[in-house]
């Protein structure tokens, strides 16, 4: 959990949540996550039916990734909120780095928490992924 | 859309973290995540999403003797001809691409809870879009409660329908 002393309005965590996304990632992600839309694994269906260059990633495999970066950072079972909008699809052979920026310190029933802006973005510096999350803090 | 039990497994925890590159022994290591401040393992933020399994309807996974499958198999969608012409973003997919998704978290999910989860519309809203056409946003609405009747998460997704695919 982050300490209140610790951190500050402006502070910034990144890191890198996959290089070069392989097609058997998003494979994985459908059988955990139970959506197996061919969109993101059948690349027969999704090239020559549906009419994509090549599979693509769910969005809630982003926005999973950039879940782990967030706890990693705020500590477990802390998130109060955590929403995305998906900006950009996400391929195969993608690299995402994810990043949080604390935008506010304040009080929220009776604790402390923290506001973050969250972002993710490819190899090309696109976002993939924009949003917040809120989290509780140790005082 | 309701789900009458969505049983929370310590290994689909596992299996689900695994998918989101989260290797914290939070999700895998029963030994440290009982000597944790929360007391046994928890499902990663985004855990609920896998709550499709335990829908018995949910239609983009292929069902056991049922009506066929869209995927690719012999030709290159098994859909029959007289339903999905193709292209769009879906291709039979009635929610179309996930836009947004938003999560409210009251309680911890923990490995051994049983939950359930009632959907109800939300708002919805119309768009254009150079890239691809009118966009139908619809937004939807999941409460997730624990076996003592405790909200533990709301969800609200957003759906949008796309008039061509998006191909960024």
């Amino acid at each position: 959990m982050l300490k209140e002393n610790e951190i500050n309005v402006g502070d910034v965590h990144t890191a890198v949540l996959v290089e070069d996304l392989k097609r058997t990632q998003i494979v994985q992600y459908a059988g955990a996550s139970g959506d197996y839309n061919p969109l993101h694994t059948d690349e027969i269906f999704t090239t020559q039916i549906a009419g994509y260059p090549s599979v693509f990633a769910h969005g809630m495999l982003s926005m999973g990734l950039t879940g782990t970066m967030l706890t990693n950072y705020v500590g477990d079972g802390t998130l109060k909120k955590y929403g995305v909008r998906f900006t950009n699809q996400v391929w195969p052979g993608d690299t995402l780095t994810g990043k949080a920026t604390i935008v506010d310190i304040r009080e929220e029933d009776g604790g402390k928490v923290v506001d973050l802006m969250i972002e993710t973005t490819n190899q090309n510096d696109v976002a993939v992924i924009t949003g917040n999350a809120t989290a509780r803090i140790e005082t | 859309m309701a789900i009458e039990k969505f049983l929370v497994e310590a290994s689909h925890i596992m299996m689900f973290a695994r998918s989101v590159g989260d290797a914290n022994p939070i999700y895998h290591d029963e030994e440290y995540a009982n000597k944790s401040e929360l007391g046994g393992i928890i499902a990663p933020p985004t855990f609920a999403q896998s709550s499709a399994q335990f829908d018995p309807d949910y239609f983009l996974r292929p069902k056991i003797g049922g009506e066929g499958w869209f995927g690719s198999g012999k030709e290159a969608t098994g859909a029959k001809p007289s339903k999905e012409s193709g292209g769009g973003g879906g291709g039979g997919a009635a929610m179309g691409l996930h836009a947004e998704q938003h999560f409210e978290y009251h309680l911890p999910v923990k490995a051994g809870d049983v939950l359930t989860a009632t959907t109800k519309p939300g708002n919805s809203w119309e768009k254009e879009s150079k890239r691809a056409g009118k966009l139908k946003f619809s937004e939807s609405v999941t409460e997730y409660r624990n076996q003592n009747g405790e909200l533990v998460i709301t969800a609200t997704g957003v759906g949008v329908q796309t008039e061509r695919a998006v191909d960024s």
